[in-house]
């Protein structure tokens, strides 16, 4: 049995009815991962930019924390594609021998675009931030101290020119690196919408409105997770000051953090009914058109993946957070529901969309169901299993909490203002 | 030894250009102008289908797994066999067990029934890699790991593809899966190493029926490809714009 080669996507795929011999479910969990994971990041970057670019004021301090945090978050949208690929050894060649007709072709240099962007902007906006604290660790002895000075004199790359006209400079580079980052982040989404959409043999996926619903979920989604991380994080510091007796500072960050999430809260609806109102487009279109595809089209989403797309996705990840951030009184936990909602919302939508793809055969005449791998047997069940999604999940965060020991994202009087 | 910052970046600059000089006696070109610079190919491989003289034995998919070193017991398969039943209700039933290797013993399909007399008409119908002129395959490879030879046929690089699975997810014919051991994607070839040494594919060699044919295409004198070139044949799925070679002879409306 050992010895038994395994074919890939056998051990999760049940076949119904006429399924072609080699159609399996191919693209499983870490390739509903991959958009989610980029959508958060597109996303995180574009509500630093509504600061940064249009001058947002009182979205200033999630801006500075959603660049810092669309960092952690972008080592994470490529980690998916490499859990998934058979050859993982391999990854490298997409950049070392591109062809450019491929969607896939262009993920190395657009990613490497855009994380340069990020990793400028950053650099721009905290370089004030790196040089003071290589002048104040020298004050400091001990070891620690010294290789902290040593990381921040690396960061500084040696400029060290802090006069006003300097800063000046940083300032209007990170606007315009934030400018010139919202296309770019765009395209990076609406991208991974067009490896989807441009997919002429998957009837669900070939749409042109594809990377555009992608960019629209890839907002809401990034939003919200900000946010969600925002209040989170907020809601520590407070409850830690007042624990240290700092009942009039907690209530200061508290104020603070209302504004902020009452603000943010506002683009969010604006996107999420953006992305809704492109997906009904989308679905009324197939249903009018009813070309070849649309009865077994119908036959999944109104049948087979009902409840999947229009009780999940639908309802509990657009209509009911929808209802709970636009009805009067919203206090902060029914935001916190919300968001949770939200970004639950989407990610079945990038679910729906990847694994409802292949839900049905080629040949129109049978179904595929996906069981999702729970308990891993081998390093493929791991890897496209509930563990291996679990694992980029957590990464972000993990990347996050190192990150910002050294760019302090969440200081109350960080710089740029 | 001073060195400015000015200096540094001037002489990276000037060092940068001297080194890439030797490079530019290199030119860029596309793969349509290396295909040009090559001697036109005097082949065409195309393939003839006769639906109506398949009895679903299965030797073609048993010949082809042994062949092309396919693990004989894996779902996946180069080449499969469909055997279509409509009723007289109008419904059609199909199914390919193992691909059809071991024949289509049983009468039942997934454990339903049909009596004879309830049945209208009934075939099987031959599937394997169309060798597309359009191929979607080729165009969504990353890396170039598959691609098109000049006599028309669509190969894989098992040393550089890198299991993506974008060119299965791109195939409207389903022809294409993972080899369950090299980990590399693959599909049929009309056994280029065959046709390529004057043989014909295995599949083709092991038919006792003759429902399956190879032809070149722009030799004048080949007899199939005047069969093609003068019967009423047919092609699966042409709406996707992919210009298949594999011809049919007798393909139902019901074929999918």
């Amino acid at each position: 049995m050992l010895d038994e080669p395994v074919v890939h996507g056998i051990e999760w795929t049940i076949k119904e009815l006429f399924v072609y011999p080699n159609e399996f479910i191919y693209w499983s969990i870490q390739i509903v991962m991959y958009p989610y994971m980029t959508g958060l990041v597109a996303g995180a970057f574009v509500l630093s930019s509504l600061y940064h670019v249009f001058g947002q004021k009182d979205l200033k301090e999630i801006a500075q924390f959603s660049l810092v945090f669309s960092l952690a978050l972008l080592p994470v949208a490529a980690l998916p594609l490499l859990l998934h690929l058979q050859q993982p050894t391999r990854a490298m060649e997409p950049l070392l021998t591109p062809h450019f007709t491929s969607a896939i072709a262009a993920f190395g240099i657009v990613f490497t675009t855009y994380a340069l962007i990020v990793l400028s902007e950053i650099w721009f906006v905290y370089r004030k931030y790196f040089v003071e604290q290589v002048y104040a660790l020298k004050e400091k002895a001990g070891l620690p101290n010294a290789m902290k000075r040593m990381v921040y004199r690396v960061l500084t790359i040696g400029a060290y020119d802090v006069s006003d006209g300097a800063i000046k400079v940083d300032k209007k580079a990170a606007t315009v690196l934030a400018a010139i980052g919202i296309p770019v982040a765009c395209f990076l989404h609406g991208y991974a919408g067009f490896i989807f959409g441009s997919v002429k043999a998957n009837a669900l996926w070939m749409s042109p409105l594809m990377p555009v619903i992608f960019i629209m979920s890839a907002v809401v989604s990034g939003i919200a997770l900000c946010m969600l991380t925002y209040i989170v994080i907020m809601e520590w510091k407070a409850f830690r000051q007042r624990r240290a007796g700092g009942a009039l500072a907690a209530g200061e960050i508290k104020g603070a953090e209302e504004e902020i999430i009452s603000k943010a809260a506002k683009y969010l609806l604006g996107f999420l009914v953006a992305a809704i109102s492109l997906e009904m487009l989308d679905l009324i279109f197939r249903g009018y058109t009813a070309m070849k595809s649309w009865d077994i089209l119908r036959s999944v989403m109104y049948g087979k993946d009902f409840l999947n797309i229009f009780v999940l996705q639908y309802g509990l990840g657009n209509l009911v957070p929808f209802a709970l951030l636009i009805l009067p009184r919203r206090t902060l936990f029914r935001t916190v529901i919300a968001l949770v909602l939200v970004l639950f919302g989407v990610f079945m939508m990038r679910w729906n969309v990847v694994i409802g793809g292949q839900a049905f055969s080629l040949s129109f005449s049978g179904y595929m169901h996906y069981e999702i791998p729970v308990i891993p047997h081998s390093l493929e069940t791991f890897k496209e299993g509930v563990f291996g999604a679990l694992t980029v999940i957590a990464t972000p965060f993990f990347l996050f909490w190192i990150i910002n020991k050294f760019v302090p994202s969440l200081r109350r009087d960080s710089e740029g203002s | 030894m001073t060195c400015s910052r000015r200096d540094f970046l001037k002489d990276t600059v000037s060092g940068s250009l001297v080194s890439a000089l030797p490079l530019s006696a290199f030119t860029l070109i596309s793969s349509a102008e290396a295909a040009a610079a090559l001697d036109e190919s005097k082949t065409r491989w195309a393939f003839l289908v006769d639906t109506t003289k398949c009895v679903g034995c299965g030797m073609c998919v048993k010949a082809c797994k042994n062949e092309n070193e396919i693990p004989y017991d894996a779902a996946v398969t180069r080449t499969w066999v469909e055997r279509y039943v409509v009723t007289k209700d109008g419904t059609t039933h199909i199914d390919s067990p193992m691909g059809g290797r071991d024949g289509f013993i049983d009468d039942k399909i997934r454990d339903e029934e049909i009596e004879p007399e309830d049945i209208a008409k009934a075939f099987f119908v031959p599937k394997l890699c169309n060798q597309c002129d359009n191929p979607a395959c080729v165009q969504v490879c990353p890396v170039g790991a598959t691609y098109q030879t000049n006599d028309g046929i669509v190969l894989i690089d098992r040393e550089w593809c890198i299991g993506c699975g974008y060119c299965v997810m791109a195939c409207p014919y389903g022809v294409r899966f993972f080899h369950p051991e090299k980990k590399v994607a693959d599909k049929c070839n009309f056994c280029y190493h065959r046709i390529s040494n004057g043989m014909d594919p295995a599949c083709v060699e092991n038919c006792a029926f003759g429902a399956r044919r190879i032809a070149n295409l722009k030799d004048p004198d080949d007899p199939v490809a005047h069969l093609i070139r003068t019967e009423r044949v047919s092609v699966l799925k042409d709406e996707y714009g992919t210009k298949p070679h594999v011809f049919y002879i007798g393909l139902d409306a019901e074929v999918r």
